[in-house]
């Protein structure tokens, strides 16, 4: 139901543009959203059922996908995308935060459309629920099953509230949202972008997401955007419990975050190696830190904007690109991607274990922020790094089928599970993924859902004990 | 209303889950980790894991922004050591502290000012006191006082052969011959609000408002007998059945207790010459037998354990003691209990639950706050007791013309020491205290929140 409203305004820009036929969608996408909520509302309220950790899972998978399919239903029904799973491929594509896109000539859409599409960022990045759980008091909120809807949707692997009650939370995260959102769109504004433009690459930044709305990306626009856009992206990578924290004034803690002096070291160093690998490429130096700060945090944020086609840069600069694709940024963020804080984990948990092959007998915490992380979070981890591995092989496999080079397969999955967007090859910046088969596009719309809900939700939804009856 | 729970054990998540859902926001501080979890997938609250007397721990858990501390750990001194501690770091905070060693009772309550306490709760001293209000009147299940201790509302059986059975609600008073408010019916696990065309039936429980003085009469009126207790067998020799004998040892009654513990039994012995103490598991029905369980007029079964509570009462029950009173200390709810026989059963967690619960209303609303709260008729519905103030309206009106909201329910109206149960022609005036009956899922805070 709240999709219907999210919609509204995409609507009104259509009607204020005269486009007819996506007019025609999004009134029949909203009819389509009101009658299925009026439907579950009249079905729903009559099981009561009480909320577990199977079921908030479940709840949030099934959401997603729901999501997406109505989400698609304006694409579908305004002809603009006239394959059924080409307009899910782009919704899910923005839901995620993805940014991968089956257009050709983006141009070419409505700008009702266009807005439907930026704006899908904006809603996929904080998550959904979490912004059903602020503005609603769910019933049942007094039992804690609310926990679970956040730790799914969440990224990350240690998901903790700020506060005791889920709905300040949850409120709090998105105004900090809202309001980083809006800064970001006055910055905009203030190097002469058009509103309607500001809008889009907006929420295309702040759900790190990437879909824009000219054709190249953002290579169009000036340095003082470009730069602007890179600055966000990476402000939007940090874990928003960060900034809470700044909010509440605890300065020391928030820079002696472990996670976040990792993600800016690793931007630091990837910056500079790609800016010593692409010496000569461009006009000076700054033209050069200029591109590689951009396309560092676009990529490290799992944004997918681009200043410059990076798929034509040095296979060096490639090789960093890729790495960063696969770490992603902090947890907690709008971000995709394995997350800072894992890879983090992972190595002090690998330093670890090296040390006990030389001293068997020794006793060691793995430890975070100056505290002890149990072992469970360490147990998750690695089976979450396994299941990753093992979900990027099979999709490579099936994909594959389609005959393309290996960099365009292996950076296609790469850039879906990891929620990047572009990758190398065929589907680099200035190329789309509408040359895959159907299958293969099915095989990467669960590839983002699967990297976006972080596998969990949807391995769940997928399983089979999840649904007989005990 | 921020507060801080201090101990995740059974007293301090039912806390947790009664206060969140009021809306308050409840930060629990625990050392295990494994509660906690459980804790915070089950309520809406946050956790903080860690020493509940360390300081950075309390900062950590907010102890600057927060209102309330309730210290429930495990530790009487762990209990006292966080109050001062938390009190330190903020002035302003309130604190609750539970202290259950009888060694200390005294003389904390005489040093509380010098530990930063606001309250000092005692579960256990409070179900000694709630079992020997129970033993002055055996006959009735429950017994909660009101106004001073004025008005009650008593729990009663009706039995197949109790002149109760089959009699309509409105000609209630003709049977007992005094005057009695039926508030609530518990029947077949479900409670309702009768009405005046209600018909009892055998097996209901039903929830009695009555003047503290008409209590023998109703007994008696009812044909059930009440001969006075004299020998009371109490089981288990715990920290209640000390604060039990201590409450009773002035009436000249026979208590004995038997404990399974013989170096427990050895103290006992020592600090309480005037009882008989033996040693012994009451789970052997020889036993109670050669302990004369037969000849006993109360049997308190006070062991650690549930389960062995409700199989030494039900032994009793079907031996013919004529009050039984059961100790549970893990059911949240007796819903599970149906018709099980095993007379009143009190649950010190729960009484100690409501009673700080009272407190953080009463914080959360100065004016006009209820002044006690009670649950009956199996935790499903409230009593509640207020005191009418000058911004109450509808002083003066007969009752029959006031709109309630539906599920609640005027029981008395106590005008200083003159006791009126309320009926349609009654009223109230400024400066009453009213008793109001209300479902659970409705919660009071306000009197004037009663109304439509």
């Amino acid at each position: 139901m709240m999709e219907g409203l999210f919609m509204l305004p995409a609507l009104g820009i259509s009607v204020f543009q005269k486009e007819t036929m996506s007019v025609k969608g999004f009134a029949w996408s909203i009819g389509v959203i009101l009658l299925l909520s009026l439907l579950c509302s009249l079905y729903g309220n009559k099981s009561e059922r009480r909320f577990y950790a199977k079921e908030g899972m479940v709840c949030v998978g099934f959401s997603w996908i729901l999501l997406s399919v109505l989400g698609c239903l304006p694409f579908y029904i305004s002809r603009e995308i006239p394959s059924f799973v080409d307009a899910l491929f782009e919704t899910v594509s923005g839901f995620t935060t993805t940014g991968a896109s089956i257009l050709s000539s983006v141009e070419d859409m409505s700008k009702g459309l266009l807005y439907w599409r930026s704006f899908s960022h904006w809603i996929g990045g904080m998550g959904v629920l979490v912004f059903v759980l602020a503005i609603t008091s769910v019933g049942g909120s007094e039992t804690g099953f609310t926990m679970h809807l956040l730790r799914a949707e969440s990224a990350g692997p240690n998901v903790g509230k700020l506060t005791p009650k889920m709905k300040t939370t949850a409120s709090i995260l998105y105004w900090m949202y809202i309001a980083l959102t809006a800064l970001n769109v006055v910055f905009l504004l203030l190097g002469e972008m058009p509103v309607f433009e500001a809008l889009c690459t907006a929420f295309g930044t702040a759900g790190t997401g990437g879909f824009g709305v000219a054709n190249d990306s953002l290579a169009g626009y000036s340095p003082y955007i470009q730069n602007v856009t890179s600055i966000f992206m990476l402000l939007f990578g940090v874990n928003f419990s960060f900034y809470y924290l700044l909010m509440m004034k605890r300065f020391r803690e928030f820079f002696k975050e472990e996670e976040l002096r990792m993600y800016l070291g690793c931007v630091l160093i990837a910056v500079c190696l790609i800016v010593w690998n692409l010496r000569g490429v461009y006009d000076g130096f700054g033209e050069t830190l200029r591109h590689a700060l951009f396309q560092v945090s676009s990529i490290i944020t799992t944004t997918g904007f681009a200043t410059t086609d990076f798929a034509q840069w040095p296979e060096f600069s490639k090789a960093v690109l890729l790495c960063l694709m696969a770490i992603g940024a902090c947890a907690g963020s709008t971000a995709g991607g394995f997350k800072c804080s894992r890879v983090l984990l992972l190595m002090k948990n690998a330093r670890r274990s090296i040390r006990k092959v030389v001293r068997p007998q020794k006793v060691q915490a793995v430890r975070c922020n100056g505290h002890a992380v149990g072992e469970k979070v360490l147990d998750n981890i690695s089976s979450y790094l396994v299941l990753y591995v093992l979900i990027i092989a099979s999709s490579f496999f099936l994909i594959s089928v389609d005959g393309y080079d290996l960099t365009t397969n292996i950076s296609a999955v790469m850039a879906c599970v990891n929620n990047v967007g572009p990758g190398f090859g065929l589907v680099g910046p200035t190329g789309n993924y509408g040359g895959y088969s159907i299958l293969s596009k099915l095989v990467l719309i669960v590839d983002m859902l699967v990297g976006r809900l972080e596998i969990f939700p949807i391995l769940i939804l997928i399983s089979r004990s999840t649904w007989r009856r005990k | 209303m921020r507060i801080i729970i201090a101990g995740d054990g059974k007293l301090g998540s039912s806390l947790a889950r009664q206060l969140s859902a009021e809306g308050n926001d409840i930060t629990i501080i625990d050392y295990k980790e494994g509660v906690l979890e459980d804790s915070e997938e089950r309520y809406d609250v946050m956790v903080v894991s860690g020493n509940c007397v360390s300081k950075d721990v309390l900062m950590h858990a907010g102890v600057k922004e927060s209102d309330l501390l309730i210290a429930v750990a495990e530790a009487d001194e762990v209990n006292l050591l966080c109050c001062m501690t938390a009190h330190t770091l903020n002035p302003n905070l309130h604190t609750i502290a539970r202290v259950r060693n009888p060694e200390y009772t005294q003389q904390v309550y005489e040093m509380r000012s010098q530990f930063a306490l606001s309250m000092i709760v005692n579960p256990e001293r409070q179900a000694a006191v709630e079992i020997a209000n129970l033993l002055k009147y055996p006959g009735f299940l429950q017994r909660d006082t009101f106004a001073k201790g004025r008005v009650e509302i008593v729990e009663l059986r009706v039995d197949a052969d109790s002149k109760l059975c089959n009699v309509p609600l409105s000609s209630i008073q003709e049977v007992v011959k005094c005057k009695v408010l039926v508030c609530a019916v518990l029947r077949d696990g479900e409670a309702v609000a009768p009405g005046g065309g209600f018909v009892l039936q055998e097996g209901d429980h039903i929830f009695v408002t009555a003047m503290n003085d008409t209590l023998a009469v109703l007994l008696k009126n009812l044909g059930i007998v009440t001969h006075k207790v004299k020998n009371v067998m109490i089981c288990g020799g715990g920290r209640i059945s000390y604060y039990l004998v201590k409450l009773l040892e002035k009436n000249g009654l026979n208590l004995q207790i038997i404990e399974k513990d013989r170096e427990r039994c050895e103290e006992l012995a020592a600090i309480l010459p005037d009882v008989d103490i033996t040693h012994g598991d009451v789970s052997s029905q020889f036993l109670l037998d050669s302990q004369g369980i037969k000849d006993v007029d109360a049997l308190i079964t006070l062991t650690g354990l549930d389960e062995l509570n409700m199989m030494v009462s039900l032994f009793g029950e079907r031996c013919g003691v004529a009050q039984v009173i059961t100790k549970l200390g893990r059911l949240d709810s007796t819903g599970i209990l149906g018709d099980l026989s095993i007379g009143s059963v009190v649950n010190p967690g729960e009484l100690c639950r409501n009673r700080i619960v009272r407190y953080v209303r009463a914080m959360n609303n100065q004016v006009g706050a209820a002044k006690s709260i009670h649950r009956i008729a199996d935790g499903q519905m409230e009593a509640l007791e207020f005191v009418v103030e000058a911004s109450t309206p509808h002083c003066g009106v007969p009752l029959k013309d006031i709109k309630l909201k539906k599920g609640v329910l005027i029981a008395s109206i106590a005008k200083g020491a003159q006791i009126d149960i309320a009926h349609g022609g009654s009223s109230y005036a400024v400066g009453d205290t009213l008793v109001v009956v209300t479902d659970k899922d409705k919660t009071i805070y306000h009197l004037n929140e009663i109304f439509e």
